[in-house]
């Protein structure tokens, strides 16, 4: 190998074992990034051979290289602009006949080329044989054959690619016969080579011919681009593919493709011996059951059960074993800001325990995912997948949705109890533009974890008697109106956006291995980190601005200040007559309250025994006086346990009070109140409308929000209970009329970040927030005011909703789709 | 006849295909060209789509998109 960094990079079909080839040869050194303007994935990698790093990328599995697909695309312009040393292309040993077809379109882009047949165990096992060398004597290219699943073949490869990097003659393959259509391309050669001679070093002369024939728009704009009369030029060639059609009797491009399986076929039939062909393969057995007519389905509901129940409910209880450390990170926050005065909390401490609260309610969820994309990755590498698409989708077609929307559905939360951003994030492989963009929109008004202890609190108060009816009711609510609304978002906004014919390949099963589901699982959280978390990360200090300033007035703070010298004077005045008077001054209030606190939390943590025994000790030796009174030791360590009591509970009342009032008076809490005028036809008072506001950055927000805003006093009551309690006019029909606009709530800050990226463009996502929001308040209008208009309690609006909500996902499912398919 | 009208079982060869755009090239690119052998695997539990075994692979495709792929017996 010489000096020059090498660039490998690995081509082949969709389901030719290109990770496996990829995982093998990289190991851990991996990473994931975007190709420019496109959401398809670059994973790049690094391994060393001889003492040098290779580099190796691998390409999106494409079928063809022509320019329809971003994924084609961004392969074929990968080959002609990097110039990697060597590609590879990797293929099912299997299927060679097919897979040659992109064998052949690699050899005309002139790259030095190396052909590996992977999986031979499997070929092998149906009784196919390969011919290798003859192979590799027909084609011109090293062939190497591997079973790389067990890294049978891996050193062979290495070092094949190793020598065709470093031999500058590298074989680049044979040349198709393309028959009758030869003539017209050695003319467009001659033409090309006359006109613009400055692009025969850039692109091989023979390729843009063949492109130019078979009506590449993407060749054809580069040449327009450089031409310097492209009118003229455009014109001859659209003549000569005239010509060559009413000679021939075929277009061109299915000449051209044609003869590509013409001579795959050739080739094949002399390198390959087939003993037992048409014998069943185990996959197609499989099958039998996995798409019957009826046991298919039980299967699906099955298989989408055990993954929503794995992930969301196993994962959920593993939440409990990592979240004392995420809490750890914020106990440590907290002894390192500055500490709280008696009414004065630090503007930057405030502000740290709330960045720490943001981000660790995201970092909370890394469990969920780490399951689900284990198990994603499970079904990916099985084959599992294209059978659930091919099962779901005649169902999900009639709603503009597409086969492959299953999976993405479940995760977000079908029923209930998803989560919306890995859900918007595995729409990545359906294969449909539109379809995708439904489906990525509707993504976040299904029943996402966050929105159900909303439902329940509001259940629990108003429709306590038909508990279970309503929560069938708001699980599958959700359902019913996204079908009807990815089908009006087809038929309207999405309309144009182009769509592509649902052929898809049906691979054989495969047993996934255990490397390379857990790489792929740790790759997707760390991919979710990077992204979502620093986004997160930067809108949380926005809303913590927006829910700080402008803050309490300094009339306001002069009273605070009233009220917190009352209340410590009321504890002085009660320890007057005790042994303490004097020994505990004004100045020692502070670490006496916080020598409060910091012991009734160890004990709560520590619970009782040994380990409370332990916490009594270091107590006494940190401060022997406040011990006695914290332990109520004789009379006046009684009357000065109560008297702290009281100023305890002061304090408490009082910062309560501020921070309401800091809420209320906040940009945020003004917004509330100013949207009262418009809101109160919904239904929801400035209080809801701060709910709903702050649930905008996460929607746990709004059930800890309403809970702000209703604690009063001590007495620890439910939230239910204060709630119900305070909103004395608040009836169920309130109640359904948020709950329904909680459905249809925007996404949260992280799922929004989700449609942008894989939506592709920052106005998708300002769209997911505007019309959901819109629907949400239209819908909530509606409810609320036609059922107060009607007279109708909560559950009576419920049940008519229902209907109303069932009828029209019938009707939208039997109105025809758009007029006639056109695959533009 | 059609691909679509053709129902789980029965086989024939391909003869054209109708289609001049996208969809053309992409049952091209997927192994879906005049003189193959095509055989109905099965139908979908709703019907649609098809699922149809070529040269040793297996295709899944609407019945739609099917009326574009012409066959003889």
């Amino acid at each position: 190998m010489n000096d020059r960094k090498v660039l490998v990079a690995l081509a082949g079909q969709p389901n030719s074992g290109k990770s496996t080839v990829f995982n093998a040869f990289t190991g851990a050194s991996q990473h994931v990034a975007n190709y420019p303007g496109v959401t398809v994935d670059k994973k790049i990698g690094w391994y060393s051979y001889n003492g040098h790093k290779v580099e190796v990328v691998d390409l999106p599995g494409t079928y063809s290289l022509t320019s329809y697909s971003p994924e084609e695309q961004v392969a074929r312009d990968f080959i002609l602009r990097e110039h990697p040393s060597v590609v590879v292309n990797i293929m099912d040993a299997s299927n060679l006949k097919r897979c040659l077809f992109l064998t052949f379109q690699l050899m005309e882009m002139q790259t030095p080329l190396v052909l590996n047949l992977n999986m031979i165990d499997i070929a092998q096992k149906r009784g196919i044989q390969i011919d290798t060398d003859k192979l590799a004597r027909l084609l011109g290219i090293p062939v190497v054959t591997t079973n790389m699943k067990s890294k049978v073949g891996k050193n062979d490869l290495m070092n094949t690619i190793a020598d065709t990097a470093s031999n500058k003659n590298a074989r680049k393959g044979v040349n198709i016969d393309y028959g009758k259509m030869e003539p017209i391309l050695r003319e467009i050669e001659n033409r090309i080579t006359q006109d613009i001679p400055q692009i025969c070093g850039q692109y091989p002369l023979r390729w843009l011919a063949i492109k130019l024939m078979e009506g590449d728009n993407e060749i054809h704009k580069l040449v327009s681009e450089i031409h310097p009369m492209p009118e003229g030029f455009m014109a001859a060639v659209d003549q000569w593919r005239a010509d060559f059609e009413s000679t021939c009797d075929e277009m061109p491009e299915v000449h051209i493709a044609n003869r590509r399986y013409q001579a795959a076929g050739r080739i094949a039939r002399s390198c390959l011996q087939s003993t037992s062909m048409d014998r069943l393969p185990w996959s197609d057995r499989i099958d039998n059951f996995v798409c019957h007519r009826v046991l298919g389905p039980v299967i699906l509901v099955g298989v989408i059960w055990l993954l929503y129940y794995l992930s969301i409910v196993q994962g959920y209880h593993l939440t409990n074993y990592t979240w004392p450390f995420l809490a750890k990170i914020r106990s440590l926050t907290e002894t390192i800001m500055p500490a709280e005065g008696f009414i004065e909390i630090p503007l930057i401490r405030s502000f740290a325990l709330w960045f720490v609260d943001s981000i660790n309610a995201l970092l909370n969820y890394i469990p969920i995912f780490f399951i689900l994309f284990g198990l994603i990755a499970i079904l990916e590498d099985s084959g599992y997948m294209p059978r659930m698409a091919f099962i779901m989708d005649r169902l999900f077609s009639r709603y503009g949705l597409h086969g492959q929307s299953t999976l993405p559905m479940v995760l977000g939360g079908i029923y209930v109890g998803g989560c919306a951003v890995p859900g918007v994030m595995s729409c990545k492989g359906i294969p449909d533009e539109r379809s995708r963009l439904a489906t990525i929109l509707i993504i976040p008004l299904l029943n996402c974890l966050a929105k159900v202890p909303l439902y329940v609190l509001l259940i629990n108060i108003y429709f306590a008697a038909h508990k279970a009816w309503a929560m069938f009711f708001i699980s599958t609510i959700s359902l019913l109106m996204v079908l009807p609304i990815s089908k009006i978002l087809t038929l309207t906004v999405l309309r144009k956006r182009p769509t592509s014919p649902f052929v898809m390949e049906m691979p054989p099963y495969h047993m996934p291995t255990i490397q390379g589901i857990l790489t792929r699982a740790v790759e997707r959280v760390w991919l979710f980190i990077r992204k979502i978390i620093t986004i997160v990360a930067a809108v949380a200090v926005v809303v913590f601005v927006l829910m700080q300033f402008p803050g309490i007035s300094e009339d306001r703070m002069a009273y605070y200040h009233s009220q917190k010298e009352k209340a410590i004077q009321i504890f002085l005045n009660r320890i007057q007559h005790t042994s303490y008077d004097g020994v505990i001054h004004e100045n020692d209030i502070m670490s006496f309250v916080n020598y409060w606190n910091d012991y009734k939390n160890a004990r709560l943590q520590a619970g009782g025994g040994a380990a409370a025994k332990a916490i009594n000790e270091s107590f006494q030796k940190k401060n022997p006086v406040f011990f006695d009174i914290i332990r109520r030791e004789g009379k006046d360590g009684m009357i000065a346990y109560r008297a702290g009591r009281q100023l305890i509970q002061s304090r408490k009342t009082l910062l309560m009070e501020m921070k309401n009032e800091r809420i209320n008076e906040s940009f945020l809490g003004r917004m509330g109140k100013a949207l009262e005028p418009v809101t109160q036809y919904a239904g929801f008072n400035w209080r809801v409308n701060v709910a709903l506001l702050s649930a905008l950055a996460a929607k746990e927000s709004s059930v800890a929000t309403l809970g702000a805003l209703y604690e009063s006093d001590e007495r620890g009551e439910t939230l239910e209970k204060r709630m119900a309690e305070k909103e004395t006019g608040f009836t169920s029909l309130h109640a359904l009329a948020l709950m329904l606009f909680m459905v249809l709530y925007p996404p949260c800050l992280a799922a929004a970040i989700a449609v942008k990226i894989q939506a592709g463009a920052t106005r998708w996502m300002l769209f997911s927030i505007g019309y959901s929001m819109i629907l949400g308040l239209t819908v909530a209008f509606l409810v609320f005011s036609g059922g107060r208009a009607l007279g109708l309690t909560g559950l009576q609006a419920m049940v008519i909703f229902y209907g109303l909500a069932l009828v029209t996902t019938i009707v939208m499912g039997i109105v025809k789709k758009q007029p006639e398919v056109e695959y533009a | 006849m059609t691909l679509d009208q053709l129902h789980p079982g029965d086989e024939g060869y391909i003869k054209k295909l109708s289609s001049r755009d996208k969809l053309g090239r992409r049952l091209i690119d997927m192994g879906i060209y005049p003189g193959l052998h095509i055989k109905v695997i099965r139908n979908a539990p709703l019907n649609d789509p098809m699922e149809v075994r070529l040269d040793g692979y297996f295709i899944s495709l609407r019945h739609e998109e099917a009326r574009f792929v012409e066959v003889s017996n």
